[in-house]
């Protein structure tokens, strides 16, 4: 990847949820002894990920894999243990209240529950124009008006039905008010985690459309979240695979999916039930995905890898670059086991 | 879709709310109750054959009068006379109309109190929700009656009778408002931590609206329903404590009764056979703290979030 | 005779302002040992069928009409005590929750003994016995151990597994799973979804397995029936709808699917959502989203019409299937 300066660019990133609570109740007594105990969940270990202007960049990965939380993390929601941020070029974890202002409306976020994510006390006309309000404080009333008609359009939305509640919709149309409320205050770049998987499959269609649509017409940059492999294919530009708060394989969509190289991709990919097939025929992967409490020590993953030997036990992997130019964190991809 | 408006009444009429309404009957007859009754108190100067406050409408000699149907009975007094000679009935539209006002007045100081801190503490949680909560704790730790006994005698005390009698009323207010509550903070609190977790919180904030926005906006509307009930009850309660402190004389003054203080003066002759003095206005106060606590009761299982979403 | 029939069942949901139709003249077979997959979106019933077969729908919902014949003999009639008898012993559960079937604060050896014991006269070392085998058979590592667990202490994909070591408990006919994979990881879904199938191929035992995933369907089932707004509105061979579905709402289903699109490039979409329950629209009720909807299609709901292995309840087939035999005969 030779880009001049990504369009978000995500350095060494990690986050840390503290478990053990207050001091109070971090320290014990054992054997004669005070101990201060503190646990936490890793949920993100040193992540490196750059958003090219104009691309989709699917994150894919099972639940506890971190994903949500660099979503959250880039969008503000959650601030970073570790590492660093930035919005073209501009470094941005460490803004506060006024200044971040103006990355609130180029970064926006669609998320994953669409019968929680409208406010249930308020009508859609005024989810809609409270945003537009509120970073066009000179706009007049009927400007604010024409833009909500505008995006309601855009999503298809029939601009009569502003008087409604959100609880009057369908899951399908909340999502598409979702969105609508994303791209109501015009934004570059958007933060989807997982918009589609609590949607019927006709309806994930039709929403998947909407937002190929929405960054056709409006040049939009996506961060994609998702756990569901087909649509990413379908969707993304490149693709990151987590395991454990860690990247382990980036690549272009198609080289991803026609020479998968981190045995963890393998395996992901394996499991995806194809309407071809006539029996599951997936890598049988050992035991489940350990929890990020205790990470494992070297690679994350050697617990269930099959060619795992003692380096990857010790030693953690760092991404390096294949021939097909996709980037995989792996010893025996790097040694050539694999 | 050609029905584009759907106006507010519609959407009421449409509603769970009005469809439980109408077929419950303890429900509806709980209400008319009660509205029959603030009626009768906000119209009280208009309804009250004598004013009870004005000294010289009454006579002394037409104390202890029965109600009409006993013996002795005067049909100018319907419910009969206090031992002051005042018309029962006009004391007791009077009366109601105080109590009434000392228990609205004393839960919107509660729930002022109470959404305020239930909110920042909920939203913001941390250092400040263990403080607000703890002081909650310790505050619910006093009963009301001991804060409303300690502060009332230091009221009378610097105040003195004449002056106390008129500031009775606010005084109550605020010791019964102030003294509960921590009751709707705790409510409020709990309803915060479960909308704050919802995405409609997270797409305000990445929206880059303030916080104070969010609170009062987003997640404040969201979280009336509890309020609504736990007001509704907080009421009857309120006015319970009223007539409690009326009653051990700390409330309102005689010559400006509440249903407490009423029922405090017909005290002292229920051994010589005027029962009706303290008698009536009791039942009048049982009666509006049933039906209070009644809608209170079909309000929270019409709006007991397991039971119906909306 | 089939192991299981149901004939023209009607399921309805009182509630306020009359009766709502959740099911409408369902009717399909299951014969020992097949697998059939019961796939539909959200609303089409899907659930509401798989409950109706144990007679299980709680109130405001019951069964109209129609039969469920087990055995011969019909569920729908039968006294809650004799159906008893049937559920969890001859007909077994696996729903998408596993807390819906474990009880939090039991261990799952004292769950799995309980479970034996309400329909055998068995001493406790036996079922303790049976029970280990069952997870053994699931193969569930260190089985001994999970005994004494609790439910929280086990990882979802394991309690999924335990699940249907409890459905296998009593060495059932019938095993019905409700979404049983939707809230696990891909990963863990493969590898549920293929011990389900081995188990049910190994003991002979029929699948009636409800999903939204049409993948799954095609991997494990023989035969699939298609479910909108409460009717089915296809069946037959699962392979013959997958590779080639007649009733549209089928053929959009199938193409509405990322994998079916070229990357890049916008989905097959069918528009609008499925009606709720309280309109749906008279005739078939497909027919709003429907290209092909006609006059016919709004006034009446079309038979089943069969082509080749599979049932469809659609005029725009039978009308396709009616030009076809005419061609033939002319050409004769």
């Amino acid at each position: 990847m030779t880009s001049p300066t990504p369009l978000v660019d995500i350095r060494g990133l990690e986050k840390r949820f503290d478990l053990s609570g207050s001091l109070l109740e971090q320290i014990s007594f054992k054997n004669g002894r005070f101990h201060r105990k503190q646990e936490a969940v890793h949920a993100i270990n040193g992540v490196d990920l750059q958003v090219q202007k104009g691309e989709a960049l699917c994150v894919v990965g099972e639940s506890g894999c971190g994903k949500s939380t660099v979503a959250r993390t880039v969008m503000g929601l959650l601030s970073p243990s570790g590492g660093e941020i930035y919005y073209d070029g501009e470094r941005i974890d460490n803004l506060d209240g006024k200044e971040v202002l103006p990355y609130r409306r180029k970064m926006q976020m669609i998320f994953q529950n669409p019968y929680a994510s409208l406010n249930p006390r308020m009508t859609i006309q005024q989810t809609l124009e409270e945003p537009i309000r509120f970073h066009h404080p000179d706009w007049d009333a009927d400007r604010v008006k024409e833009k909500v008609t505008e995006v309601m359009q855009s999503v298809g939305i029939d601009p009569d039905w502003g008087s409604r509640f959100g609880h009057e919709f369908s899951g399908g149309q909340r999502q598409r008010i979702a969105i609508a409320r994303a791209l109501a205050v015009d934004p570059e770049f958007i933060v989807a985690d997982e918009p589609i998987s609590a949607l019927d499959v006709s309806i994930q269609a039709q929403v998947l459309n909407l937002l190929m649509d929405a960054q056709q017409k409006r040049n939009l940059t996506y961060l994609f979240i998702t756990h569901d492999l087909a649509v990413v294919e379908h969707f993304g530009t490149r693709v990151a695979v987590m395991y454990l708060g860690r990247v382990c394989e980036l690549a272009d969509t198609k080289t991803l999916f026609s020479t998968p190289r981190h045995p963890y991709t393998q395996a992901l990919l394996s499991a995806i039930p194809k309407l071809e097939d006539d029996r599951p025929n997936h890598i049988r992967l050992q035991g489940e995905v350990p929890t990020p409490v205790n990470l494992p020590s070297g690679c994350v993953f050697h617990g269930r890898c099959p060619y795992a030997n003692e380096r990857c036990r010790q030693e953690i992997p760092q991404l390096i670059a294949t021939d097909e130019g996709a980037q995989v964190a792996c010893h025996a991809v790097e040694e050539g086991r694999l | 879709m050609t029905t584009a408006t759907i106006s507010r009444w519609d959407r009421f009429r449409d509603s769970f709310l009005w469809y439980s309404f109408k077929r419950d009957k303890i429900a509806i007859v709980s209400f008319l109750v009660l509205v029959l009754m603030v009626a009768a108190a906000v119209f009280a100067p208009l309804l009250a054959p004598t004013d009870p406050y004005d000294l010289a409408q009454i006579n002394i000699m037409n104390s202890e009068l029965p109600p009409v149907g006993m013996s002795g009975a005067d049909a100018a007094f319907p419910l009969g006379t206090d031992a002051q000679g005042r018309d029962m009935l006009s004391t007791i539209l009077y009366g109601t109309r105080v109590s009434l006002l000392i228990g609205f007045g004393a839960v919107v100081l509660q729930a002022v109190l109470g959404i305020l801190f239930g909110l920042l503490a909920g939203y913001l949680g941390g250092r400040v929700d263990s403080i607000l909560m703890r002081i909650a704790d310790v505050q619910l730790s006093f009963s009301t009656l001991m804060v409303a006994i300690i502060v009332g005698a230091v009221f009378k005390a610097s105040f003195g009778n004449l002056m106390f009698g008129e500031i009775a009323i606010y005084m109550l207010i605020f010791i019964i408002g102030v003294a509960e509550w921590p009751q709707i903070a705790r409510t409020v609190r709990a309803s915060v931590l479960a909308e704050k977790k919802k995405e409609y919180v997270d797409a305000a904030k990445v929206m880059g609206f303030g916080t104070r926005r969010i609170m009062f906006r987003h997640i404040l509307p969201n979280t009336l329903s509890p309020i609504f009930v736990i007001a509704t009850v907080q009421i009857a309660n309120a006015i319970i404590s009223e007539a409690a402190l009326s009653f051990l004389g700390l409330g309102m003054p005689e010559t400006q009764p509440s249903l407490g203080s009423l029922i405090k003066s017909g005290f002292d002759y229920i051994q010589s056979g005027s029962w009706w003095i303290t008698l009536i206005p009791g039942l009048v106060l049982v009666v509006l703290v049933l039906v209070i606590n009644l809608l209170g009761d079909w309000l929270r299982d019409v709006m007991n979030p397991r039971l119906y979403k909306g | 005779m089939a192991l299981l029939e149901v004939k023209d069942l009607d399921v309805r949901f009182a509630v306020r302002g009359g009766d709502l139709t959740a099911l409408r003249g369902i009717s399909f077979s299951l014969d020992k040992g097949e697998r059939l997959g019961l796939v539909g979106e959200s609303g089409a019933g899907k659930s509401v069928a798989a409950f109706s077969i144990l007679n299980l729908i709680a109130r405001p919902g019951y069964i109209a009409g129609g039969q469920i014949l087990f055995e011969g003999k019909d569920l729908a009639a039968m006294s809650e005590r004799e159906l008893r008898k049937i559920r969890g012993n001859r007909i077994a559960m696996i729903f998408q929750d596993p807390m819906m079937t474990l009880n939090p604060v039991l261990s799952i050896g004292t769950q799995m003994v309980e479970a034996i014991k309400a329909h055998r006269r068995i001493s406790t070392k036996d079922a303790r016995a049976i029970a280990l085998s069952k997870l053994n058979k699931v193969q569930i590592p260190s089985p001994e151990k999970r005994l004494d667990q609790y439910p929280h202490e086990l990882s979802g994909g394991m309690r999924q597994r335990v699940i249907i070591a409890i459905a296998l408990l009593l060495d059932p006919e019938i095993i019905i799973a409700d979404e049983p994979t939707t809230a696990l990881d891909v990963t863990i879904q493969a590898e549920i979804m293929a011990l389900l199938l081995e188990l049910c191929e190994q003991d002979n035992v029929a699948l009636m397995l409800i999903t939204h995933d049409l993948g799954v369907v095609s991997q494990v089932t023989q035969r699939m029936l298609v479910m909108y707004s409460g009717r089915i509105i296809e069946q037959g061979s699962t392979r013959e709808i997958i590779n080639d579905a007649q009733h549209p709402y089928t053929q959009g289903l199938i193409n509405a699917l990322p994998q079916m699109g070229e990357p890049g490039e916008r989905l097959f979409q069918i528009p609008g959502s499925m009606p709720s329950l309280k309109n749906v629209p008279t005739g078939c009720p497909f027919h709003p989203r429907c290209k092909f909807a006609t006059e016919q299609c709004k006034r009446t709901m079309p038979e089943y019409v069969r082509s080749g292995n599979v049932d469809v309840a659609c005029y725009e087939v039978s009308n396709l299937i009616e030009q076809e035999k005419h061609m033939q005969e002319s050409e004769q």
